[in-house]
């Protein structure tokens, strides 16, 4: 399992536009992501969930990625968080 | 007569009967089915075709408003491809056997409260969303036309809320303003009010009573006035002739190319000092963004913006102009505009002193963060970069020496960006004499003609006394222009007018003689010049 930590620097947050984007993205891994904040955790291939975890600009998120590609998925996505959010 | 305030959305003066909009009303009936496969395979299908739907808008959406705010349908169809939602219909169906509009609706309501009840207002107004794919859906299900009918007579809407599909999907051509009760000056529909340039006020209660009746909506003040005086009347008629008069040089300008009668070609991009103005940008059918005034970033802040913060708004500049040419001007702070936290020193003649690339080249720090997340932006659009008050070529030097150690940054971070245009402002005597050994080093020049003028012919613009002296014409200045723009060409690099001498249509004709290649004005000139443009020949 990989891991990493963010601090959201978007002024909305995690809002619907990178969210739905982070969602394509993550369904394409094999692997599985959960994203952790303000002790609420959601799978990232599910959008609503992921919404509704309500990431604000400030929050730190924890991300879990877990699977066979785990080295590059977990690459791949701590750049989107660094590009997207 | 009865005046209420509210929120403005979007400036403009509307006149017309108000049109009491309710939303169709879906009222879904719960009913016990057998079969509830079919039921499952009934919803799917009606599924599919609201996601096509929605895919049909985001389409239709970016030719009115653009790629970022058209995302916001993508993201509605992938709400509708959501595991949790979906999982929520089916079960309601297996487990409850009801019928499918009745289990969307559950579903819908669900969610909307889910969200409905998050603190932050971004997240609360997420609920909407909720409602309006569901709603979708269940229009679907029930055969029912998801689009309003609009009377053929054009009407003020006035409505307790809008969801952004409602206000895509109306004929355009039959609203004259939007007034809502609901819906901050962020929601989807406000935004896409600015986009589309139809004059919107929120905040205002909503009388059904209203219905058919004559009112004006003032959207510069926020207010809507319903059976106005006859003396308000007029007046407002009175504003809303000279409104009308530039929504119908946009309507036969726009799309068209900026062409002279004998077939020359020249760009229109609009000027910018910050992101509200974008909406004018694309409304004014502008062909990129001229110049990108990155002070606003400065002066609206107690202290230095940060890179992050820097290059959201880059990002956002480029995406919402959907790779038409967007320029931003590197920071140009000091003389008459200041920021505290610079801690400048007080200058006896500030024009002429520590301002511009000047405080970028001594204080790198600064200038760094800026190029950093310029570059950084470049990879979301078609960003090109230019430096102001330049007077050597060493100076231009010295900057592509940062602009290159900023990107050999970046590639030890891995961050991907573009290899982009760099420019300078052509706007000292200094740089115009020496232009054709500055047009070896560039991509292109952009002439600043306020700035070229004051230094050319030593007049400050601020003082009154010496109008008399001051020829906006002067021929000094003009042959300084023709001599950048002979000295571009020659070096193979093209050449814009961001000044205020660009918007001077008197000067048109004689820019175009010059062969100037770009003119970048201020959003609302870019028709009017168009037209002359095409009437030259």
């Amino acid at each position: 399992m990989k891991t990493f930590e963010y601090t959201i620097t978007d002024e909305v947050g995690i809002h619907a536009r990178p969210a739905g984007l982070l969602v394509k993205e993550c369904k394409e891994l094999a692997s599985s992501v959960t994203l952790t904040s303000n002790g609420k955790s959601a799978d990232a291939k599910k959008l609503m969930a992921l919404l509704a975890l309500g990431v604000k600009k400030g929050d730190t998120v924890k991300v879990e990625i877990s699977g066979t590609d785990e080295e590059q998925a977990a690459e791949k996505i701590e750049a989107f968080f660094q590009n997207s959010l | 007569m009865e005046r209420q305030s509210g929120k403005k959305i979007f400036g403009g003066i509307a006149i017309g009967n108000i049109l009491f909009y309710t939303k169709q009303s879906n009222q879904v009936v719960r009913r016990k089915i057998e079969d509830t496969d079919a039921e499952i395979k009934r919803y799917e299908a009606a599924k599919k075709e609201a996601i096509r739907q929605l895919e049909e808008l985001a389409e239709m959406a970016v030719k009115e408003v653009g790629e970022v705010n058209a995302q916001i349908f993508e993201v509605h169809a992938m709400m509708l491809e959501d595991g949790d939602y979906n999982e929520s219909v089916h079960n309601y169906i297996t487990s409850q056997k009801v019928n499918a509009e009745y289990a969307v609706a559950s579903t819908g309501d669900n969610f909307a409260s889910v969200f409905a009840n998050m603190e932050d207002e971004y997240f609360k107004a997420r609920s909407a969303d909720m409602k309006d794919i569901s709603e979708r859906v269940i229009a679907v299900l029930s055969g029912r036309k998801a689009e309003s009918e609009l009377p053929d007579e054009p009407v003020i809407i006035a409505a307790e809320d809008l969801a952004p599909s409602e206000t895509v999907q109306m004929d355009k051509s039959r609203v004259l303003a939007f007034v809502t009760e609901l819906g901050s000056a962020n929601s989807h529909t406000a935004i896409l009010a600015r986009t589309m340039g139809i004059p919107a006020v929120t905040g205002v209660k909503i009388k059904e009573s209203w219905n058919g009746k004559l009112a004006i909506v003032d959207g510069y003040q926020g207010e809507l006035i319903v059976e106005p005086d006859k003396a308000v009347l007029e007046e407002y008629q009175k504003l809303q002739k000279q409104d009308k008069e530039q929504k119908e040089l946009l309507q036969t300008l726009k799309g068209k190319e900026n062409v002279t009668l004998s077939g020359q070609k020249i760009k229109l991009y609009a000027n910018i000092g910050n992101i509200a103005d974008l909406a004018a940008v694309l409304q004014n059918d502008a062909g990129g963004i001229g110049l990108f005034r990155s002070e606003f970033l400065y002066l609206e802040k107690d202290t230095f913006p940060t890179e992050e913060e820097q290059f959201s708004v880059y990002r956002q500049v480029a995406e919402t102009m959907a790779g038409k040419p967007v320029i931003i001007r590197t920071l140009d702070i000091g003389a008459d505009k200041q920021a505290d936290y610079f801690h400048l020193e007080p200058e006896e003649n500030p024009a002429m002193g520590y301002r511009a690339i000047r405080i970028c080249l001594t204080r790198k720090d600064i200038f760094k963060t800026q190029l950093r997340a310029i570059y950084r932006a470049s990879s979301y659009g078609s960003i090109a970069v230019m430096y102001p008050m330049i007077t050597s070529v060493q100076e231009v030097k010295e900057i592509k020496e940062v602009a290159e150690e900023v990107k050999a940054e970046l590639d030890a971070d891995h961050i991907p960006y573009k290899n982009i245009e760099q420019g300078i402002m052509v706007e000292t005597p200094a740089a115009a004499v020496l232009s054709d050994l500055l047009a070896e080093e560039v991509d292109f020049f952009s002439i600043g003609t306020n700035d070229l003028t004051q230094y050319t012919l030593a007049i400050d613009r601020q003082n009154t006394n010496l109008d008399k002296f001051y020829d906006p014409h002067s021929p000094a200045v003009l042959r300084l222009i023709e001599l950048i723009v002979k000295n571009a060409h020659q070096a193979g690099i093209w050449v814009g007018i961001c000044g205020e001498l660009g918007a001077d249509m008197t000067l048109t004709k004689q820019f175009l003689q010059m062969g100037v290649d770009e003119l970048s004005v201020a959003a609302g000139c870019i028709l009017p010049i168009r037209k002359i443009i095409r009437e030259t020949k």
